[in-house]
């Protein structure tokens, strides 16, 4: 009277059904938006950046945090700049998961931003900017379109 | 004595059960023959009432799918009158400040709200609404757009005290309730200019898009065969994937009265909360239809003396 059931219990669990998790953690692919050389290349080649690590106390990335990025065999910096998950009102949601390449300093690696930049995101990085730490607000300068 | 007395029990029980049996049959079609009466006797009276209510209150018809957010949420934990009452008081004074046009989902609107994070503190986003939901002040709706070719979407709550001015660009339908799918369609179909002009209002009944949108191919963010998706174009998935599709339609939820009741609020309800805030949203109406002509009439001459 079970058999089918467990027998197709058994071939199911085979296949991954779990939903699909809208959050940036270790090991979500991001998508490079800048006009970086190393950038440019990885998203060219199909092969886009890995999240190895998000620079908070959770874990979890949200919009304006820092992560590690593995791109092309090298570990870089990258400042997380649009989610695809749901925002707060008024805060846009995007369709892909967007980070701009940064070095420790805070200067972006490229020089241009082809994607619109959230408002928002003028405030989380003029807050995360000490004067003794890295100067954020860099980035901002490089962005073309504000939404 | 007790078994007997038992057995005596179980008998006339018996003997109930089939009186009941037999009583309820005559019943049920007097009843029948009843409510037939009944409603002969409603149709004329209620010729009369609704002329009367015609006169009333012309279009409280279509109160509920001009103001959707007015009706309470139809969860019975969620109920509470007064709290409605009160909620539907302090939308009324926002309403009276802040002129929210009629729209649809489907819609084109322009919201323009106070950000404190913008540059000038004002910002202004385009976008077709993509979903609305929420009862009273918890309204919401969903703004979809394509900017420099990234899909943006940004939910505004209806009465946020943030908005500035909602402006209803393009005044329209589409086939389905939620256009949720605009997601994985292509992106020329969410695409709309920032400097887009308000249409003018041609006809007197809201016109229904009926264009048929094709889908990106898979993946997608939802399994859109299982939807019934009235304005997307022949979805093509792969045989598993519609026989999941087919067992897990439901199309005997549309006879489900149980369900469309639990669902909805009931007419009654409906005109009374309608009837609460008829004259003053009737009021609003009438504001709003001056300075809308005022704004084409302006336009008229506008674009003439551009002309000249």
């Amino acid at each position: 009277m079970f058999v089918p059931g467990t027998l197709f219990n058994v071939v199911s669990r085979s296949v991954s059904t779990s939903t699909v998790c809208n959050q940036i953690i270790k090991l979500t692919r991001l998508r490079v938006v800048d006009n970086s050389e190393i950038g440019k290349a990885a998203m060219m080649e199909g092969k886009p950046p890995r999240c190895i690590h998000v620079y908070s106390k959770t874990g979890v990335g949200y919009i304006g945090d820092r992560v590690l990025v593995a791109i092309k065999g090298e570990k870089k910096k990258g400042i997380l700049v649009g989610l695809k998950q749901r925002q707060n009102a008024k805060v846009p949601r995007f369709d892909s998961n967007n980070v701009v390449l940064i070095d420790d300093s805070g200067t972006p690696l490229g020089t241009r931003i082809h994607v619109p930049i959230p408002h928002i995101l003028r405030t989380i990085m003029r807050k995360n900017t000490h004067s003794k730490g890295a100067d954020y607000t860099k980035l901002l300068a490089i962005a073309t379109k504000f939404v | 004595m007790t078994m007997v007395s038992r057995l005596w029990c179980q008998k006339t029980w018996q003997n109930l059960a089939l009186a009941k049996v037999l009583g309820k049959e005559p019943k049920t079609f007097s009843t029948l023959v009843q409510l037939k009466t009944d409603e002969a006797i409603d149709d004329n009276d209620s010729q009369a009432q609704t002329n009367d209510e015609l006169i009333k209150s012309p279009s409280l018809g279509n109160y509920r799918l001009v103001y959707p957010e007015f009706l309470p949420d139809p969860n019975p934990l969620f109920r509470n009158g007064i709290r409605e009452k009160l909620e539907r008081m302090d939308m009324l004074n926002r309403r009276s400040v802040l002129s929210i046009p009629e729209f649809y989902v489907g819609s084109i609107l322009a919201v323009t709200y106070s950000d404190p994070h913008a540059v000038g503190k004002i910002n202004k986003f385009v976008g077709i609404c993509i979903l609305r939901e929420g009862c009273g002040l918890r309204s919401s709706f969903l703004l979809r757009n394509v900017v420099n070719g990234e899909g943006v979407e940004v939910h505004y709550d209806l009465y946020d005290p943030a908005i500035q001015k909602i402006d209803c660009l393009r005044l329209e339908k589409r086939l389905d309730d939620e256009l949720l799918y605009l997601r994985d369609a292509p992106l020329e179909y969410s695409t709309f200019p920032f400097d887009m002009e308000i249409e003018a209002k041609i006809s007197e009944s809201i016109p229904v898009n009926d264009i048929k949108i094709p889908l990106n191919p898979l993946p997608w963010s939802q399994r859109w065969e299982r939807y019934n998706l009235k304005g997307v174009k022949e979805i093509v998935v792969n045989e598993r994937r519609q026989k999941k599709a087919a067992a897990l339609a439901k199309p005997w939820e549309k006879y489900d009265l149980m369900k469309t009741y639990r669902e909805t609020i009931p007419e009654e309800e409906q005109n009374e909360i309608f009837s609460d805030v008829y004259t003053k949203l009737n009021e609003l109406e009438i504001q709003k239809n001056i300075l809308k002509r005022k704004y084409m009439l302006q336009r008229q001459k506008s674009s003439k003396t551009r002309t000249l």
